[in-house]
């Protein structure tokens, strides 16, 4: 690879006194090699590179300074990338050899990192105790084929926000705990309200992914390499999920007319809605001040007859080291370091993102308002999706038939089976690698 | 999504050099030349290459993933979910936006053009505008237009008794909205281009007619449009061109959706290609595409021929 570097010390001592051709030239196809970046450090201190999206990006620069006192030698230096273009961005970036030291990904795109070597893996590399107390489901979601690729940073889970002042004036005293006491309570909303109290976009797999985790449907079969969608506990899962909708209590919408959920949560046009803890932020900023108390959280409802509180899906961000680093000690130093449940509560009281490591939370009073505990009772029964390359796209072919199924332009059966094969057909190069690999 | 290059006049050809000597104009070429075949005809020879292969993010992480597959992409994209959905969805546009926004320019330019007509300028200024706005500037307002609660379209449909339309969230209606929308937003390109084939049909033409006592209505049909044929053969070429590789509009207004009533051609290229990475097979939908446009233009200028 070629790297053009250069530091900015050396451009002031040498003396400029005539036009230098060569330089000349060289600046001029300077912008076209610049995408390999450039890196000052011969003599200064150590320069680590950190990418991380959204809000984090933003906040996790309040806690560098004190891993920078702890380690004279390091600088960190920070880029921020929007969520929306994070994905192609990190692509782009390994395709292009650009990937910084320590970047954030989230938990689903994981594996896709996994597959094109991008990532070094963490077990070995890191002590034991880093990641000794991080809730079960989602340490496993950062695991590939038994290692670990990602520390993860911050997690998130679904579960449901719902306006209480409305169910208790359609008569209903505590969250649904049952998927049949959800419907109840839906179908009383309605009964007061006359519109479809539940906001269930299809662009979001998470929901339907999350109730066929609680009827413990395994998704993909011989060693996720097959779809399994048309055994009976994803049958179940995926019927409920269309009765919402045919019994309007969810609204078949396009995303643009859903408009600004805040809004239509504050209007009590939304009174439940299956989110995650981003939200809690959100609705404490967005929803009118004297509507404070009227909204909370709970569990997800379960499936009638098994244990409250049940199976949510785990998500999520990890921090991932980047394979082919060139200061791997100072990456793993940083990553320690951000994931030791002091640092974990800092970044809390920074964004409010949740703490992946269990004493975090038993070691404060974070869970102490009732929204909050909600997701920590909600967090110690969390499960991962399958951890591959294809799972997105899976996902969204998943909801792409769902939503063809709600609006009545296929059956369950036909829907199923088109889920089946297409996943199948989608995972093929999985199995000729599998195959090929094969020792 | 138009192209402005005109086929009008055809250029001139060189005189013959001497056998053996490269002619001076070769080196004025030269720099325009290569940067074509570096920036255009290598990566449509690449792409090409690509699309016998199932490149994809398996193949970045380890080479030896990369299988050539032959014509695998082409046959696998006859049995794509998606692909005649697609297709579906960039005819129906074609088809129908094509010859909307055709007539939407011809009588604009009709219009602006006429003898009665005050203030030309402001008015050729006023449609063009559309075009040089901003699509996603152009989209938010649209959007609103379109809301299906408060949206000011439903509210005039409404004072005839028309119930509201989930415009952009019915499937039904979402691509009839993208249409409306992508032709408003570009009838006056193709207006600007009708007025100067209208202003290029010499008055004697009209005055001859007038003598033979023909009125408004047989001057157009027997002067206007004739002498308009060749600018409408190149109007409705470059816009089926166009309108075939619709992609802006729904992307920016539905993202293919509601349940990919408007996911078009370019539209799920795109999504194969740079959200999945499965760049082989995305530029086999590209080759597709490619001679479904060629076909297209071949089919139309055989049959304007026939009847200029």
């Amino acid at each position: 690879m070629i790297r053009l570097c250069h530091s900015s010390s050396d451009a002031a001592i040498v003396p400029r006194t005539r036009i230098h051709l060569p330089g000349l030239l060289l600046a001029c196809l300077l912008p076209l090699l610049a995408l390999t970046g450039c890196d000052a450090r011969e003599d200064g201190p150590l320069i680590l590179d950190l990418w991380a999206m959204g809000s984090e990006g933003e906040r996790v620069q309040a806690l560098l300074p004190e891993f920078e006192r702890a380690h004279p030698g390091i600088r960190v230096r920070v880029q921020r990338i929007p969520w929306s273009a994070a994905h192609e961005k990190l692509l782009t970036a390994h395709v292009g050899g650009t990937l910084p030291d320590v970047f954030q990904l989230g938990n689903t795109w994981l594996p896709e990192f996994v597959a094109l070597k991008a990532l070094a893996p963490l077990d070995d590399a890191l002590p034991p105790d880093a990641w000794a107390d991080i809730f079960p489901g989602v340490l496993e979601a950062n695991q590939v084929d038994g290692r670990l690729y990602g520390l993860p940073w911050y997690v998130d889970t679904r579960l449901l926000f719902y306006r209480a002042d409305l169910l208790r004036e359609a008569g209903i005293e505590h969250a649904p705990r049952t998927w049949s006491e959800w419907l109840t309570a839906l179908r009383a909303v309605k009964a007061r309200t006359g519109r479809p109290p539940l906001l269930l976009p299809f662009t979001e797999w998470q929901t339907l992914i999350a109730l066929s985790l609680q009827q413990q449907a395994s998704l993909l079969k011989d060693g996720d390499r097959y779809g399994h969608f048309r055994q009976p506990a994803f049958r179940i899962a995926f019927d409920f999920y269309l009765q919402l909708f045919r019994e309007e209590l969810a609204e078949i919408a396009g995303e643009g007319q859903t408009g600004n959920i805040y809004q239509a949560f504050a209007r009590g046009r939304v009174a439940f809605l299956v989110s995650g803890p981003w939200n809690l932020g959100e609705f404490e900023r967005r929803l009118p001040q004297d509507q404070q108390d009227d909204w909370a959280t709970a569990p997800l409802p379960v499936p009638d007859g098994t244990p409250w509180p049940g199976i949510s899906i785990a998500g999520g961000a990890s921090l991932a080291i980047h394979a082919h680093t060139r200061q791997p000690e100072a990456a793993r130093a940083l990553v320690a370091f951000l994931a030791t449940p002091r640092q974990q509560l800092a970044f809390y009281r920074e964004t409010g993102d949740l703490p992946v490591r269990m004493s975090a939370w038993t070691e404060s009073d974070i869970h102490a308002p009732p929204r909050i505990d909600a997701f920590w009772r909600q967090l110690q029964n969390v499960r991962g999706v399958p951890a591959i390359p294809e799972w997105e796209r899976i996902a969204t072919l998943v909801m792409r038939h769902a939503e063809r199924t709600a609006r009545g332009r296929a059956d369950v059966d036909e829907a199923l089976a088109a889920i089946d094969s297409e996943t199948d057909a989608l995972l093929e190069k999985r199995r000729w690698l599998m195959e090929r690999d094969r020792p | 999504m138009m192209d402005e290059d005109s086929p009008i006049s055809p250029p001139h050809r060189p005189r013959r050099e001497k056998r053996g000597k490269i002619p001076a104009a070769f080196w004025f070429l030269a720099p325009a030349l290569g940067l074509i075949a570096l920036f255009f005809a290598l990566p449509i020879l690449a792409a090409l290459l690509l699309s016998f292969t199932d490149f994809d993010i398996y193949a970045i992480g380890d080479p030896s993933a990369l299988r050539w597959i032959g014509w695998d992409n082409y046959h696998r994209l006859l049995d794509h979910p998606l692909f005649w959905t697609a297709l579906g969805n960039t005819l129906y546009f074609v088809l129908l936006g094509g010859p909307l926004s055709v007539a939407l320019s011809l009588g604009a330019a009709l219009l602006v053009n006429a003898r009665l007509t005050c203030c030309k300028t402001l008015f050729r200024t006023v449609y063009f505008l559309p075009v040089v706005s901003t699509l996603v500037a152009v989209a938010v307002v649209w959007r609103a237009l379109y809301h299906a609660e408060s949206g000011l379209l439903n509210q005039v449909l409404g004072l005839f008794g028309v119930n509201p339309i989930d415009w952009l969230g019915d499937p039904d209606f979402a691509m009839p909205a993208i249409i409306l929308m992508a032709a408003w937003k570009n009838f006056g390109f193709n207006m600007i281009i009708f007025i100067a084939g209208l202003q290029a049909i010499p008055d004697r033409l009209y005055e001859a007619a007038r003598l033979d006592g023909a009125n408004g209505w047989e001057q157009l049909r027997h002067v206007t449009l004739p002498m308009l044929a060749p600018t409408f053969l190149f109007v409705a070429l470059m816009t089926m061109i166009g309108y075939l590789q619709l992609f802006a509009e729904p992307y920016v207004m539905t993202q293919g959706g509601p349940a990919n009533a408007t996911l078009s051609v370019v539209m799920l290229m795109y999504q194969e290609g740079f959200r999945w990475w499965n760049m082989g097979f995305a530029a086999a939908l590209a080759f597709v595409l490619f001679a479904i446009i060629l076909a297209g233009t071949l089919i139309q200028l055989r049959l304007q021929r026939r009847t200029m």
